[in-house]
């Protein structure tokens, strides 16, 4: 049984305009242990999916619409407001993409991870120093003894998501959901923080959503991935299919459009021509179908279910990218 | 003849001796430095610098793109700025076409900052916002009246075409443009006045993946049609990789290495662009790495390390490479006669 099932969630928010469909029927699972993608372009929905499972929509403008939320067989989308602290943390942990903004500027580091290791684990005193140095140890932060004492603005941003993945895996959670963890960072450093997040997953077993628009980042971390577009999943496979053999036309385009090695600027690069659709009012047909080189007319009214294609790999695609497109 | 648009019609060059470059030489900066004062205490006396550029020389060719390359803080922006004396320098020298754009007066500058525009990296905060679009592009033209009032317009209409714009967009204002449309209007009004170099600020950082090929396109077309050369600043290496005719990496406030691009990518020399290289991550998930190439983080430019400011990064360090700061200096290993290395150990590592 998978750990977290998402079936057909939509969450909407209400502004001047109308209501934004930013997730208008999402459904996918994350296995035990696996680390499971999510990726897609600016607006897709991603990042608004993580914040539905973790209960965190501000409502007012948004509210989770219709669908459920099964962690570990339990609908999260039931929950009472108060069993919410202790929900998360505990059980799904979260960190963010900004570690500048994620940390509260007035505590020290050890006051802000005290505060987690109380209210989980009832701990405080020497004990809890005890285990705050060993979660920095484990992360990687040199002198964790004297970096319990630093104020965020003391630290490195590479240091601050250190610290806020210690803090995550403080709690002992059984998923942890990474909202674009490294796009803030350093290329170098963004390198030491995956490859952190890996080896500390096979240490503690916990599964992983990392939820990211960079391809690369996918094909170096996921087992299975999620393709969104406009409040959507439109392919859903394990991460070698998803490069290899891909069959839904947006994810096809957006893999090309990544300048690969060895290209240069005689070769013109494939675009994906066109704009994502409006999320107030979305198309009737496939939210793809304007962009898309393989589009016919029924594409444009008929809205493509997803559906498996053959091995567990779904799409959402009425004529899904064959061999001869290649 | 002197061309009236030249500095040289300005009067004597700009900057004095020494301002001749070779034929197909179009920029060349000389030992550029700019920092940044840091005060503090009762009399807000200057207690340190950062030293956001510290020392840069290169020359650019005309008509090429060069690349320059570097992580967040090592004075990639800077340099852009302070070339385009956006930002004083605090030192050094920027030769363009016989004039020190670095020493040139308001009167010159004015003149120079025609061959020499910019394209920024936020398209969302580089355009007036309660402008239409046809006046962001026209207003170069009207700074420095050129052409009728009809002219102008013509020349925006055709310029909208040019970056792919139809030409209802001249009275829309830019909040009503996805951000790859207001790139473009950000490169209209870059090309408004005929420019010989652009200098791109991460040009396509804050796109989409599928739009940023569209812009980076865009892009390379304008460069065939109209000869110009660009300066390319970005920390994405694949993106660099793509667009560059030759290199440059940053680290710290210098250049660490430069070549052409084949030279950096296939066979780079510093240890920093061999880790930097190391670290992209491959969208090809069977070629996954087994751990991070380099551990640390760049230091604080405030109080870089002596010597060379690598080495405690550097898994080549040697007690020598504390002592003094290496000089980018020729790399004949490689067969590329503009490749050069500032690293003591670059003929043994």
């Amino acid at each position: 049984m998978p750990i977290l099932e998402v079936k057909e969630l939509r969450t909407e928010f209400r502004i001047e305009e109308g209501v934004v469909h930013a997730v208008d029927g999402v459904s996918f699972s994350v296995e035990n242990g696996e680390t499971l993608g999510i990726v897609g372009e600016s607006g897709c929905g991603k990042s608004v999916t993580a914040m539905s499972i973790m209960r965190l929509i501000p409502d007012p403008p948004g509210h989770i619409a219709s669908g459920q939320i099964l962690w570990k067989g339990k609908d999260i989308l039931s929950l009472p407001d108060e069993a919410l602290p202790d929900f998360r943390g505990a059980e799904i942990a979260m960190i963010f993409q900004d570690p500048m903004t994620s940390l509260n500027p007035v505590f020290t580091v050890e006051r802000q991870l005290g505060e987690v290791l109380e209210k989980r684990f009832k701990l405080v005193g020497e004990p809890a120093r005890k285990k705050m140095v060993e979660a920095l140890e484990m992360v990687g932060i040199a002198d964790p003894a004297d970096r319990l004492r630093s104020y965020p603005h003391e630290l490195s941003g590479g240091m601050k998501q250190r610290i806020m993945i210690a803090m995550a895996l403080m709690c002992e959670p059984d998923l942890l959901i990474a909202d674009e963890p490294t796009t803030a960072l350093d290329v170098t450093v963004q390198a030491q923080i995956l490859h952190l997040m890996k080896s500390l997953q096979e240490r503690v077993g916990a599964a992983i959503i990392l939820i990211t628009h960079d391809m690369a980042v996918v094909a170096e971390t996921c087992d299975r991935v999620a393709v969104m577009y406009a409040g959507r999943v439109v392919e859903f496979c394990d991460v070698y299919k998803l490069f290899e053999s891909n069959r839904h036309p947006y994810t096809f385009g957006l893999l090309r459009s990544i300048p690969k090695e060895g290209l240069t600027k005689d070769d013109l690069l494939p675009t994906i021509e066109g704009i994502v659709p409006s999320l107030i009012h979305p198309p009737q047909g496939c939210r793809f179908a304007d962009r898309c080189f393989k589009a016919q007319d029924r594409c444009k009214t008929d809205d493509p279910k997803l559906r498996d294609v053959g091995e567990g790999h779904l799409v959402a695609c009425h004529f899904p990218i064959e061999e001869g497109d290649r | 003849m002197i061309d009236p648009k030249s500095p040289m019609a300005d009067g004597a060059a700009v900057g004095g001796v020494g301002t001749e470059l070779a034929k197909d030489t179009i920029l060349r900066v000389q030992d550029l430095k700019k920092h940044y004062p840091i005060r503090g205490g009762v009399f807000s006396r200057v207690q340190a610098a950062v030293k956001a550029v510290d020392g840069v020389s290169f020359d650019l060719m005309k008509g090429e793109t060069l690349g320059l390359v570097g992580e967040s803080g090592c004075g990639k922006s800077t340099l852009g700025r302070t070339l385009m004396r956006l930002e004083e320098p605090t030192e050094g020298r920027v030769l363009f076409e016989g004039a020190d754009l670095a020493h040139a007066n308001k009167k010159q500058l004015f003149v120079l900052r025609r061959e020499i525009q910019m394209i920024f990296q936020d398209p969302y905060s580089s355009l007036n916002p309660r402008l239409p679009v046809g006046d962001i592009v026209r207003e170069p033209l009207d700074v420095h009246t050129i052409g009728t009032r009809e002219e102008r317009q013509r020349k925006v209409e055709e310029l909208c075409l040019q970056v792919g714009l139809k030409t209802e967009v001249i009275n829309r204002y830019p909040h009503e443009f996805s951000g790859g449309q207001r790139q473009r209007v950000g490169i209209a009004r870059a090309l408004a006045l005929e420019p010989k170099v652009i200098v791109a600020d991460e040009p396509v950082s804050a796109l989409d993946v599928s739009v940023q090929a569209q812009v980076i396109n865009l892009m390379v077309q304008l460069q065939k049609k109209l000869g110009l050369t660009y300066m390319f600043i970005s920390h994405d290496l694949s993106v660099v990789e793509y667009i560059s005719d030759s290199i440059a990496i940053m680290y710290l406030g210098r250049i660490v290495e430069m070549g052409k691009k084949e030279t950096i990518f296939d066979a780079p020399t510093h240890p920093y662009t061999r880790a930097l290289i190391a670290s992209v991550p491959n969208p090809d998930p069977r070629k996954r790495r087994k751990q991070a190439p380099i551990e640390g983080e760049t230091p604080s430019p405030v109080n870089p390390p002596r010597g060379c400011a690598f080495h405690p990064r550097c898994p080549f360090a040697q007690p020598k490479c504390k002592e003094a700061r290496p000089e980018l200096e020729p790399f004949s290993g490689s067969g590329d006669p503009r490749h050069v290395v500032a690293c003591v150990r670059k003929d043994e590592i």
